[in-house]
């Protein structure tokens, strides 16, 4: 814990009660040190995604605290969820990042799991979306509407970073299709994965949106890539509905339905479509931790909402987090609520899948 | 032609953009961020750039750039004080220099070492940068020919560096690399995530350790012990006058060596995936291969820390190549730096493969900005190295406690659990004991670099070559052999051949007289234990997880080979032979102080740490330590107490870092830094 504004702290501390008591509605920050921890390293994507969202969190928060981000890193996160959830609301100044390799862990039950979304409080759900790529050649041999039929026989090579992890969306996706996909386990990146796809090593691949755009678009444009689908985006009914940063990309839906074969219903495509929700339209959350008084919670709110208000943030978000919806509000607890309610036969059947697929025994 | 057509106009801009007053200035404040944070051990360019971070949103590109890039590239310069002057390596990219850097310092040529190193640093960093301004253009299609086998190839090519390295005893060292790969090896496999030598009742362990931490264990805490053991100052006589020049001298007599090791660097650099933390090691062995006079390595040659330092200056250039080119960053500093640029401006320059059409200027720009605050970083060294280097003429006692809080502070930054410091001193009482023993530190430290990259890429090889010969044996002959795996293959056994002849002239720690037989064969014993029960801990992984277990298992196996046929020869070898060296029989009329009277202070300080927390802990230490160790009086163990404690403190508040709690804390709510 970072404690160094402490001393200022505590002579201001009953100052800030009376303040939020008289308000009602908001908590005052001044010459205070927000610390957000994000339970991965300094290199991760959800680095990147908070280094972004600080310095602006520091401008619309009242009173201007600092905001620093703060790494907890170990066992997938689950080390850094477990130490929030330990934590309790003190005043408003510790908030958590977490990732789609958060909220996997816990759908499936992994042992190391001690914590519990539904006591923490979401105040902000960042989405985004997936591509899947082929080389040019393999391209060339897909049926119409992306048909996958043709490609069968192929022996397919995929770098993955683990079954268990985000990649289980897309290695799902490719078994639906018919694929004989063999995932080479070990990458420690997605940037990684698509070096090997560049060097021809792997011949199918997949990246979140953000590194689509700035990795692979140079490569469909240089002609050694294709794009295939796009995992799509959810309509406000839950349904999945072409990806707005690639209107022109089929969906998986698209792509399977048009595919022999692939069902767009059952238990495996329910299997499916609940962990792509998990990770992908609210891939990455920020929580106050359990106990945080509704004051606290709407001053959060309130802040990432400002945030999206402000007139350049399309243009500085696109790079960072492409097209996406930032939800807040109820928005935020509608898209917590569906990445972290996955229905037990969902559960069972990508629990099933992974012990008899890639003998992962989660116990 | 084309090229200089492309290349002449974005490289103008770029020296446009660059020799701005303000941009120099903001180059110049990031070059001495940087080595005030380099001089730290184990403080390295991550600390540094996450400290810019929150000021990069919104800068203008090429001051921000100016500020990141000034420094990170003079971190492997100023590193070199800690590695030359106190035997601690004080990042992955000057582990070698310590070698012979350290007993330069020792034989009062520390100014000497400091400026043949900076010498070699500078040249290092520009022609790095030079080569980069051409090469940068052509490396695409280049960097992509090394795939999977290739990139093995490399990694086995860094670990025959054992060869050289492995000692008087050829066995030990092939033990010593056996047994870094094995602890390289603890935790979560890469492949489908099988425990080794850990369970999920130890969160630690499942992570694996960290190179920060084994670095500093196994070099830098058996050093400090040496060396306040014999109490006396680091340096053990006047030092030699002329000294930086002199340095500077021996760079000159060396140039075409520095040239080779910085191009050493530039390509190994190149090749994401390596990060770069071994090419310090293949600079060093290239040093003694390549010189006809090998006797002097390892005692204090000026040739041991010109290769490496032309050599890890070098590298940082190189390693933007796929960090600008391909967007994957080569280490954590850099993959930091991406995230960084981005934030710069409005978020225009896109990090990745559209850098050399859309930002060619930039690029441009970056390399040169590194090759500057190499030229800016290594004036203000040198000019300080003097001053600096009268360290090593302070009695040791006194500079002792200083560098093992810092050593602890910067162990605590791996996972900032009091976990770091146990496991700080396990591995520090292992380099302890092979110290002692002669067993090769350099071999461990090498293999436990190269577990990772060893396992992973065998494992990935293996995969995709088989899906090859699925589809036709020419195709997976093709895909293994390729012209760049036969050249490596070829250079390796040269260098293992070359190597193991000459060997036996290379003592990279110094002569070492034998003791009696009991003490190297109990360690020999614990070792084979240790061994042994890696080997039972990977053989019982299930058949779903065998990609994890088959590194392991075969690494142990060779490991245990070479563990009974060192005990045969401890058999039939009679006392005064080289297996049975035994520092303590060298250094017995220099001691003053016992192993284990010295150990107890330190292992006093991790179990204070673990009751009361890391800064009440420090305090009482450094207050007995210089009363009743240094025997100062009280009052003066009073001061240095109090600006100790003001220091660590001002560290880490600065760096945003917390110190490690006890149980103390886990009852009371203190206020920071007691936290």
């Amino acid at each position: 814990m970072l404690k160094k504004t402490l001393g200022a702290l505590a002579l201001t501390s009953a100052l800030v009660a009376t303040h939020a008591a008289a308000e009602g509605h908001s908590i005052d920050l001044a010459g205070k040190t927000v610390e957000w921890i994000i339970p991965f390293s300094e290199t991760g994507g959800s680095a990147k995604w908070a280094n972004f969202y600080a310095p602006l969190l520091s401008e619309a928060l009242p009173g201007n605290p600092t905001v620093v981000v703060t790494f907890n890193p170990g066992a997938g996160s689950t080390k850094g969820a477990n130490a929030f959830q330990e934590m309790e609301y003190e005043d408003g100044t510790t908030i958590f990042g977490s990732s789609g390799s958060t909220q996997f862990p816990y759908l499936l039950s992994d042992p190391r799991v001690r914590y519990e979304y539904s006591d923490w409080n979401v105040v902000l759900a960042s989405g985004t979306g997936g591509v899947a790529y082929l080389p040019p050649e393999l391209s060339a041999q897909l049926g119409e509407g992306g048909d996958a039929s043709a490609l069968r026989d192929e022996d397919f090579i995929y770098g993955s970073q683990g079954a268990t992890r985000l990649d289980l969306v897309p290695l799902l996706a490719w078994e639906m299709l018919g694929l004989q996909v063999e995932p080479v386990f070990g990458i420690e990146g997605r940037g990684d994965g698509r070096l090997m796809f560049e060097r021809g090593e792997a011949n199918i691949d997949y990246q979140t949106s953000s590194s689509f755009l700035s990795g692979v678009t140079p490569l469909v444009e240089a002609g050694t890539a294709a794009p295939w689908f796009s995992f799509g985006a959810l309509d406000a009914e839950g349904n999945i509905v072409r990806d707005p940063t690639f209107p022109d990309m089929p969906t998986f839906k698209e792509v399977c339905d048009a595919t022999e074969g692939c069902e767009t219903s059952g238990e495996q495509w329910d299997a499916w479509k609940a962990f792509f929700v998990a990770g992908f339209p609210a891939q990455k959350m920020v929580f106050l931790p359990a106990g945080a008084p509704d004051a606290a919670v709407a001053t959060f709110t309130e802040a990432f909402a400002a945030i999206q208000q402000r007139e350049d943030f399309a243009e500085i978000s696109k790079a960072r987090l492409g097209v996406y919806p930032q939800l807040t509000g109820d928005a935020a607890k509608t898209a917590m609520a569906s990445a972290t309610d996955v229905p037990q036969e969902a559960k069972d059947f990508v629990i099933n899948w992974l012990s008899e697929r890639y003998g992962v025994v989660l116990q | 032609m084309e090229v200089f057509a492309t290349a002449l106009p974005a490289l103008n801009d770029a020296f446009a953009m660059i020799l701005q007053p303000h941009v120099i200035g903001y180059l110049l404040l990031g070059v001495v961020m940087g080595l005030c944070i380099g001089v730290f051990p184990g403080l390295g360019g991550i600390a540094g750039l996450s400290l810019l971070l929150p000021f990069m949103f919104g800068m203008e590109p090429v001051t921000g750039l100016a500020l990141m890039v000034g420094m990170v590239a003079v971190v492997p310069t100023s590193d070199t004080f800690a590695s030359v002057l106190m035997g601690i390596p004080g990042s992955s990219a000057s582990q070698a220099t310590v070698l012979d850097g350290f007993p330069m310092a020792k034989k009062g040529q520390a100014a000497r070492a400091l400026s043949a190193a900076f010498a070699s640093s500078l040249f290092g960093g520009l022609v790095g940068a030079a080569f980069l301004t051409v090469f940068i253009l052509a490396a695409r299609p280049i960097v992509l020919l090394f795939q999977t086998p290739e990139l093995l190839m490399i990694t086995i090519f860094g670990l025959s560096m054992v060869g050289i390295l492995a000692g008087r005893v050829a066995l030990k060292g092939l033990v010593a690399a056996c047994l870094g790969i094995l602890v390289g090896t603890i935790g979560e496999g890469a492949s489908s995530g099988a425990l080794r030598m850990s369970t999920y009742d130890m969160p630690y362990l499942v992570d694996g350790l960290k190179l920060v931490i084994v670095g500093l264990g196994i070099f830098a805490i058996p050093e400090i012990v040496a060396l306040l053991r014999r109490d006396r100052a680091i340096s053990d006589r006047a030092p030699l006058g002329g000294g930086w020049a002199e340095g500077v001298k021996d760079w000159w007599a060396n140039k075409w060596l520095s040239v080779r090791c910085s191009l050493i660097g530039v390509v190994v650099g190149v090749i994401p995936g390596l990060g770069g933390s071994v090419v310090d090691w293949i600079a060093y062995g290239h040093a003694v291969q390549t010189s006809k006079d090998k006797s002097g390595f390892g005692s204090g040659d000026v040739r041991g820390v010109i290769g490496p330092e032309s050599s890890n200056n070098a590298k940082e250039g190189g390693g933007l190549v796929p960090t600008l080119l391909f967007g994957i960053p080569g280490s954590g500093s850099m993959a930091i730096f991406i995230s960084a640029v981005a934030l710069l401006g409005t978020g225009s320059i896109e990090v990745g493969p559209s850098m050399l059409k859309n930002n060619l200027d930039f690029t441009y720009a970056i390399v040169w900005l590194l090759a500057l605050a190499n030229v800016a970083g290594t004036i203000i060294c040198i000019a300080a190295s003097g001053g600096i280097a009268k360290l090593t003429e302070i009695r040791f006692a006194l500079l002792a406690p200083f560098l093992f809080m810092i050593i602890a502070f910067a162990a605590f930054q791996s996972r900032q659990e009091i976990w770091d410091l146990v496991a700080l001193f396990g591995i520090g009482l292992l380099g302890i004991l092979m110290r002692r023993f002669d067993w090769s530190r350099p071999a461990f430290l090498i293999g436990f670099v190269l577990a990772g990259p060893a396992e992973r890429y065998t494992n990935q090889a293996y995969q995709i070559g088989a899906s090859r010969f699925r589809r036709g044996f020419e195709e997976g002959i093709e895909y293994i052999f390729s012209p760049i795996v036969i050249v490596l293959v070829i250079i390796t056994l040269l260098s293992v051949v070359i190597g193991l002849r000459q060997s036996k002239n290379i003592q990279a720690e110094g002569a070492v007289a034998s003791g009696s037989k009991r003490a190297p064969i109990i360690f020999l014993l614990a070792v084979t234990a240790y061994i042994a029960l890696a080997y039972w801990n990977a053989a019982i992984i299930p058949d779903f997880a065998r990609m994890d277990r088959v590194f392991p298992v075969f690494v142990a196996t060779v490991a245990l080979i070479g563990c009974a046929l060192l005990l045969v020869q401890m058999m039939r070898a009679d006392e005064t032979s080289a297996i049975f060296a035994d520092r303590e029989a060298e250094d017995a009329g220099e001691n003053v102080h016992g192993l284990w009277a010295t150990l107890g202070w330190f292992a006093s300080l991790l179990i204070a740490s673990a009751i009361v927390g890391f800064i009440l802990a420090l305090a009482g230490f450094l207050l007995l330590f210089i009363r009743l160790r240094a025997g100062k009086s009280w009052i003066y163990a009073t001061v240095y107490t109090g600006i100790g404690i003001a220091f660590i403190c001002a560290m880490a508040w600065t760096l945003n870092r917390d110190f490690p709690p006890g149980l103390l804390q886990s009852y009371f709510e203190l206020p920071w830094p007691l936290t």
